[in-house]
């Protein structure tokens, strides 16, 4: 935050300068007005994605239902992981990222505040684009290279809701050649090849920007090893999309060119290899599974702590068992593939593999009891979400096991056993987790409380919904109810648990009911959180609530982990924790100076070049698609030439304005003593 | 389709594997939640002010030595058994009886390469004896599944995957395709029924035999002019037992299952019909009147037959044993 008004300043462009209103969030580059919009869209997200879950229980509730069209059915089920994957879980971390980062680690805003914008812009745009195929996207019966065509009746055949069909069908893992030009001729799976492309995008640019501020934007004297357990995780998350999203990149652009320019790559009738696509997509896939759930993991270790009141249970531990699983996610991703033929040698490599990964995450398990362990339990909603963060995250990795277990998982692959694990795991682990973070960090956000007693039901209602919902199909799956699949027959004797699962499902849809009915009831009408409200111990909590625009009115200087707690408390001879006299003294002051910072601050200008930029993309990719037709050709120019502008706009804006309007207001307030 | 009643040597000891790590798991995982539960009430803030603070323990070196090493060797007690049985189960002995399958959108067919038998739907073995089943598909990837005989196994275009099958009894036994292949995925289902080797033979014997033509005058006689005159023979294929009918295609030109012993077989569409409480010629009559109606995306179009065309095609078929 140098001052640069000895730079050269160009008057070309103006750099916006809108504080309030619509133009201030369309230009924002404040990394906390960033993550905020990151994580209503990604709820958004997940409220779609639930309604889409929701439609799928209500057709399985009944054995040869035909409540859904089959191909509604396979477009819900491929939109619902696309979604809860890519729409709801990722960007709901890249918004705790986005908001917490800068704080945790005493900075004022990310490395590069105007990339920072243009990550969000893009998932945004990638996002709406993606989910533009219910208005654009055709699907229709599969075509075989021989030309011979299959048949739908009119209206999609036995069942309704055929209008829903009309988006990506082919899996969220696209498995080809099913996926591909001939079986999937509509053009909704291009959606979901060039959306997924321009999603990825948005998490390569996030993934730069935040290892370049972590490792460059510490607070002084917050070494590596001093920084909280969600920095560190967010430091392995973006070394993982840094190195995974390419993998995915080019694999979906394979895909793009076999569907829109007949490479065939992975069509065996053009000589290509459908294994070589699941190798592609999985070497990246499992990566992934450990970019959704290591957020996760970082949001409970900040947690648990404050709320038992004792440090985190070996910290080193837990920092390096992250890095080992984020490291370990590259080397098991055949696991995926166990029963595709691959050679014994590999299966028995991968497995062994996979059964490795159980000891890192053991290790976090285990520290993250032991951190509780003779702690003092204040069970407030954001604490009982991490503990039931850890009971259900224990579920699912333990079933991982068994999968691991190749043999064994040559039964379970492909069967509702694989759905209730991986929900476990991203469900009871990374939702959970998520919504620990929610109810934990409101406070820093509005300065208001929730509701507690809401916030309780919601937790009960979701905890007893989930496990209804999905620990029957453990059960399901062992019977042999396959996944994705449209009917299943009565003599299967499966029915009664879908019923079961269905209702469960339900519930969980009335938990999210409660959650939102708090959220907002709690923004407006919510007590006030004071200074400090949970006595926590890192630093985003030295600072008012809500976070001020600049963050912290003095940058802070560390001397220790939980640097926060040791200003407020000391330990006695037994090693138990004594409140300073002086305490109240120095929260007072932090108080103080946070909101009356004595020197100016210089924030980074917000700036109208990301959005543009965004913009662009959508463009050319719906040219792509429709690159055959005259209009197609010119939406690809038109989009790049946007892109273009962009970039020169952006490279040619003034670095900063001199800081005159906003920052003198603010000193003069500050002299006035407001 | 039960997972847990394994009728054959394979899926027996995928079954003794699960149940193995199942037990290992159920004990981690009680320990765990034993954990957590007891820690709520033993160490729960009960809002007294005078509360103690707890000590600021920040780690224990040796505990978590212990619960580094532990996991760890348990699952390299684990990893033996998988291994082993990862190569013990995987591939076939070369004596044993080849079944070809191919995987098609949405029905698996089933070639036995040395008897010259091509049949679909119904995979018929002897039992007691292992079957080497030789897979591939002919359009999308498959995954070919009898949970009671043995573990998945995916049927690759353009490539051989081998998965070895044995029942120790006659019985017959549910499978389905478990990879996503398209529209039908869940209506491509699979039976495999194990004979007595006498009844096998029997039955091969009878699967050799040539369809009877049906000449003008037999009550066939209809169905059988439908049959070669409303399209059907673009795509089905019945050897008859005279040569010189017309309609004999060439295997390469067809992609519907064979109809020589249509009537042998239980089920049809892909395994999927008849339907719970539903009879055999009611099922067949609602097939070919739209087949796309009930298979959504299926390859044997709505040839838009007449009520009595359907009747006849069903007698015809009827006698296609």
């Amino acid at each position: 935050m140098t001052v640069t008004a000895e730079r050269p300043r160009t008057t070309i462009f103006k750099r916006p300068s809108s504080a309030y209103g619509i133009w201030s969030w369309l230009t924002t580059v404040d990394h906390k007005k960033i993550g905020i919009m990151y994580g209503y869209a990604a709820f958004s997200f997940f409220i779609i994605g639930g309604l889409e879950a929701l439609l799928l229980r209500v057709q399985l509730a009944q054995a040869n239902a035909e409540f859904l069209t089959a191909g509604a059915y396979n477009a819900l089920f491929t939109m619902h992981a696309t979604t809860m994957i890519f729409l709801f879980i990722m960007p709901a971390s890249a918004a705790f990222m986005n908001y917490l980062i800068p704080l945790m680690i005493g900075a004022r805003d990310v490395a590069f505040p105007r990339l920072n914008a243009l990550s969000w812009w893009i998932f945004f745009f990638g996002g709406i684009f993606l989910y533009s195929t219910f208005v654009f996207g055709t699907s229709v019966a599969p075509v075989g290279p021989d030309g011979i065509s299959g048949n739908l009746a009119a209206g999609g055949g036995p069942g309704s809701f055929n209008w829903l069909a009309a988006s990506p069908d082919g899996g969220w893992f696209a498995y080809q050649p099913n996926a591909g030009p001939f079986y999937s001729p509509g053009t909704a799976m291009d959606y979901w090849a060039l959306g997924l492309q321009i999603i990825g995008l948005a998490s390569l640019v996030s993934a730069v920007n935040f290892i370049v501020t972590i490792f460059n934007m510490r607070a002084k004297g917050m070494r590596l090893l001093r920084m909280p357990v969600f920095v560190w995780m967010s430091t392995v998350v973006a070394f993982l999309l840094l190195f995974s999203i390419p993998i995915i990149a080019v694999a979906l652009f394979m895909v793009t060119f076999d569907r829109q320019f007949g490479t065939l790559f992975f069509a065996p009738v053009g000589g290509g290899d459908p294994i070589l696509w699941q190798h592609l997509f999985w070497l990246f896939g499992h990566p992934e599974v450990y970019i959704l759930i290591l957020p996760a993991m970082g949001i409970v270790s900040e947690v648990l702590p404050v709320f038992s009141r004792k440090p985190l249970f070996g910290y080193s531990a837990v920092v390096f068992a992250g890095a080992a699983i984020g490291f370990l996610g590259f080397g098991v991703w055949a696991h995926h593939m166990l029963a595709s033929g691959i050679t014994p040698v590999a299966q028995a490599a991968f497995g062994l593999a996979t059964m490795t990964i159980a000891i890192p995450t053991g290790i976090k398990i285990f520290n993250w009891l032991g951190t509780m362990w003779g702690g003092r339990l204040r069970m407030t909603t954001p604490m009982l979400f991490a503990v039931g963060f850890i009971a259900m995250f224990t579920i699912g990795g333990l079933s991982g096991v068994t999968h691991a277990v190749v043999p064994s998982d040559w039964q379970q692959t492909d069967t509702y056993y694989i759905v209730a694990h991986l929900h476990y795991v991203l469900f009871g682990g990374s939702v959970f987790g998520l919504f620990a973070g929610l109810y934990y960090w409101f406070p820093k956000l509005t300065g208001k409380m929730m509701n507690s007693k809401l916030g309780k039901t919601h937790f009960w209602l979701m905890f007893i919904g989930f496990n209804i919902t999905f620990a029957p199909m453990h059960w399901l799956g062992l019977q042999g109810m396959v996944r994705r699949t449209w009917k299943y027959a009565p003599e299967t004797g499966l029915e009664p648990w879908n019923v079961v699962v269905t209702i469960g499902a339900f519930i969980i849809a009335l938990s999210v009911a409660v959650f939102m009915y708090n959220w907002f009831h709690s923004r407006r009408h919510g007590e006030d959180s004071g200074f400090d409200p949970w006595d926590a111990r890192t630093l985003e909590w030295a600072i008012p609530n809500p976070t001020p625009e600049y963050n912290f009115g003095v940058s802070p200087v560390v001397s220790k982990l939980d640097h926060f707690w040791h200003l407020k408390y000391d330990q006695d001879d037994e090693g138990r924790a004594v409140r300073k006299d002086d305490a109240d003294q120095i929260i007072a002051e932090l108080e103080h100076v946070g909101l009356n910072p004595p020197e100016p601050i210089h924030l980074p200008n917000p700036s109208y070049f990301p959005l543009l930029m965004a913009a662009g993309f959508p463009l050319m990719f719906y040219g792509i698609i429709y690159h055959t037709t005259a209009w197609g050709k010119a939406l690809i120019v038109i989009g790049a030439m946007v892109a273009l502008t962009a970039v020169i706009g952006w490279a040619m804006e003034p670095v900063e304005e001199p800081h005159d309007e906003p920052s003198e207001e603010r000193a003069e307030e500050v002299e006035a003593g407001v | 389709m039960t997972t847990f009643e394994p009728a054959g040597p394979n899926a027996e000891r995928l079954d003794g594997l699960f149940w193995m790590v199942f037990w290992i798991a159920t004990v981690v995982f009680v320990l765990v939640i034993g954990a957590i539960v007891v820690m709520l009430f033993v160490f729960r803030d009960r809002g007294k002010n005078d509360a103690e603070e707890p000590k600021q323990t920040h780690g224990n070196t040796r505990l978590e030595v212990a619960w580094t090493v532990i996991p760890a060797l348990i699952l390299a007690a684990i990893s033996v058994p998988t291994v082993s049985a990862v190569f013990e189960l995987t591939g076939c002995d070369s004596d044993s009886m080849k079944v070809e399958v191919i995987g098609h959108q949405w029905w698996f067919e089933y070639r036995y390469p040395d008897l010259g038998i091509d049949t679909a739907n119904v995979m018929v073995i002897p039992a007691g004896q292992e079957i080497c089943a030789v897979m591939t598909s002919d359009d999308v990837l498959h995954n070919f599944w009898i949970p009671a005989l043995h573990g998945k196994r995916y049927l690759v275009p353009g490539q051989v995957t081998l998965l070895r099958l044995e029942s120790y009894e006659p019985g017959e036994f549910w499978g389905q395709c478990a990879e996503f292949c398209g529209l039908s995925h869940s209506l491509m289902r699979a039976r495999v029924l194990a004979m007595e080797p006498s009844d096998f033979e029997a039955w091969v014997a009878d699967q050799q035999k040539p369809a009877a033509l049906p000449v003008e005058g037999m009550p066939e006689y209809d169905g059988y002019q439908v049959f070669t005159n409303k399209g059907c023979i673009q795509c089905h294929t019945v050897r008859f037992d005279d040569d010189s009918a017309s309609n004999i295609i060439q295997r390469e030109d067809f992609n519907g299952p064979d109809l020589t012993h249509f009537a042998s077989r239980s089920v049809f569409a892909g395994a999927s019909l008849p339907e719970e409480g539903e009879s055999y010629d009611a099922a067949l009559k609602k097939w070919l009147a739209d087949p796309p109606n009930v298979k959504p995306g299926s390859f044997m179009p709505n040839l838009a037959l007449t009520e009595q065309e359907i009747d006849d095609l069903i007698v015809w078929l009827g006698s296609n044993k």
